[in-house]
């Protein structure tokens, strides 16, 4: 790759409950010796079997498991060339950078209109002109506007699944991440809207960096720019999508692909 | 895979047992001998079921006709009168129930920060080896006998409060409030508790990946959704605390004044449930007097319905405008 990955792993290592002594529970090494780049703009697919260390490696990216105890990491994560685990990282604003979806959709309580605002005003914006402009943008940009817009007033709750689902794309797009991490985002979700949410991926990486862990390999490869399998937190296999998928290096994508295990 | 082998291994000696049954013809008596055993034991557990329903039938039955004389007996201009003399027919019950309500919001309103407070805390702050500590020891504070409340309220706050507050006495409204917002306390904290344990933690995850704090993740996405629990916690501590008598009767001071002036909250009150507690023993069955007091807790018995009304309303109008949640 030419250009500078939007994100870069060095050598990341993962353990939940590393200091068992505690609480007695045996050490998982999630993630193993990953090395990996994300290029910008573009559809990462990170996928494999369940436990592979997927789930672990987006929460990576924007800290999340900070708030874990008993974890040890190793290795580095930059973000545009900077360490995101160095000490003088804010992490309030690294997760305002990287956005995060959620294979449940979960509205925070309130209307939907708070839902997509709600972010901003946290960071401080009071700006009533700014939050509506950003309420517009984002439920556009999440394929959602229209459904809501005679809506904006009502309980996040009241929406369907999907609608659901979409706001939270929206919520973390009022941000304007840099990144858009998704996790499963259409695990819950009906065809149609799977579609949707799809559709609305390849309309926001012309503008966003987006690493997703597909609900099937078949959502993978419709929407992989590059592709990175993990098996039992390892990292088997990257490259540019179409590779991965249709012209598998590894013995052991291939037969995760063709579905010889899973 | 691995489930079907158990379930091999689970059907294996239970066809053997029905297998022997058939061959023999004792096989069939005993299958009765089950039936009639299955048959008593049904119908007692229903019967326990109904009789506990038809005990507050009847316990209700019997508060209102002991009760609903009053309504007739006393007119109605005198029984929510301002005064309670009964020596003197006068039944004028609106002191009792201003001084239960003083006392009941002034303790919710001390006890509902510090409850919540506590509960986020344990929940959201502490860490785990604090939160086992804690949790047990606010339990048992929930069974601490409210006579030895009393007696704490009687030997330590009451001087405190008429010393450190200046007022002519300690036995004051507001040191019933005290005590009962220290009594309602344990259970605000751990319903409170359990519903904030009871949002997903996806919710935390998602208002810190909006780049929330942990402390604006905690109160204005993680509270908010336990909002419903919350308000169930405040709910029971209000029950609790209208209708603690034994602590209340030893340290509000017992005088039926009307708590309208705008120092009553450091003046002694008399509440509803102490004086159906101090007046019942002595009173002439049947009597005017002996009614009055069912009627008060006819009235009582309406606050805390209402209260609890209240607090379902709430949660069932969130459950209503919550769409599929």
């Amino acid at each position: 790759m030419v250009e500078q990955p939007k994100i870069h792993l060095e050598h990341v290592g993962f353990t939940y409950n590393a200091t068992s002594a505690t609480t007695g529970a045996e050490p998982v090494e999630a993630l193993k010796d990953v090395t990996l780049s994300i290029p910008p703009h573009a559809i990462t697919v990170i996928f494999g079997p369940s436990g592979g260390g997927k789930t672990t490696l987006l929460r990576l990216i924007n800290r999340l498991n900070d708030m874990l105890s008993g974890t040890r990491r190793t290795g580095q994560v930059l973000l545009d060339g900077q360490d995101i685990y160095a000490h003088d990282v804010s992490v309030v604003e690294l997760r305002r950078r990287v956005g995060m979806v959620f294979s449940l959709p979960l509205p925070i309580p309130g209307t939907v209109r708070h839902n997509v605002t709600y972010g901003l005003q946290l960071a401080g914006m009071r700006d009533q002109t700014v939050l509506d402009n950003a309420l517009v943008r984002s439920l556009q940009q999440a394929a959602l506007w229209d459904e809501v817009k005679d809506r904006l007033d009502d309980p996040a709750t009241a929406l369907s699944g999907g609608q659901q689902q979409r706001l939270c794309i929206a919520r973390s797009l009022a941000l304007e991440p840099d990144v858009l991490l998704l996790d499963e985002p259409t695990s819950g979700l009906d065809p149609i809207s799977t579609a949707k949410v799809e559709h609305s991926l390849m309309e926001l990486k012309k503008h966003y960096t987006i690493v997703i862990v597909p609900h099937s390999v078949q959502q993978g490869a419709r929407v992989a720019d590059y592709a990175a399998f993990f098996l039992m937190g390892e990292l088997m296999e990257a490259g540019p999508g179409r590779q991965v998928f249709i012209n598998p290096k590894n013995k052991r994508t291939e037969d995760y692909i063709t579905g010889r295990f899973g | 895979m691995c489930g079907a082998r158990m379930n091999d291994q689970e059907q294996q000696p239970r066809r053997e047992a029905r297998v022997e049954p058939v061959s023999t013809a004792r096989g069939l008596g005993q299958g009765r001998d089950h039936h009639w055993g299955e048959f008593l034991v049904e119908n007692a557990i229903r019967v326990l079921g109904f009789s506990a329903i038809g005990f507050v039938v009847l316990i209700f039955l019997f508060l209102l006709q002991e009760g609903l004389p009053t309504f007739f007996r006393v007119e109605l201009p005198i029984l929510f009168g301002q005064r309670w003399y009964p020596t003197f027919d006068l039944y004028g019950t609106m002191p009792l129930i201003l001084g239960s309500v003083l006392v009941t919001i002034v303790a919710i309103a001390i006890a509902l920060p510090l409850g919540v407070a506590t509960a986020v805390f344990v929940r959201e702050v502490a860490p785990n080896w604090a939160r086992e500590i804690l949790k047990p020891m606010i339990e048992t504070l929930a069974g601490i006998p409210s006579v030895v409340l009393g007696f704490f309220g009687m030997t330590i706050v009451a001087p405190l409060v008429r010393d450190v507050l200046g007022a002519p006495t300690g036995l004051t409204a507001f040191t019933g409030a005290l005590l009962l917002a220290y009594m309602s306390l344990p259970t605000i904290i751990s319903v409170a508790e359990d519903a904030l344990d009871a949002v997903p933690k996806s919710y935390r995850d998602a208002g810190l990946a909006m780049g929330a704090t942990r402390w604006q993740t905690i109160w204005r996405v993680v509270v908010p959704a336990a909002r419903s629990g919350i308000i169930t916690a405040i709910m029971l501590g209000m029950g609790r605390a209208i209708g603690e008598t034994m602590a209340v009767m030893m340290v509000t001071g017992n005088a039926a004044r009307m708590p309208v002036t705008a120092d009553s909250l450091f003046r002694p009150v008399r509440t509803m449930t102490a004086t159906i507690a101090a007046e019942m023993g002595e009173v002439a069955r049947g009597s005017t007097h002996y009614h009055v007091l069912f009627g008060v807790g006819i009235i009582l018995f309406v606050l805390t319905f209402m209260i609890n009304l209240a607090a379902a309303s709430v949660i069932f109008q969130k459950r209503r405008r919550g769409g599929l949640r």
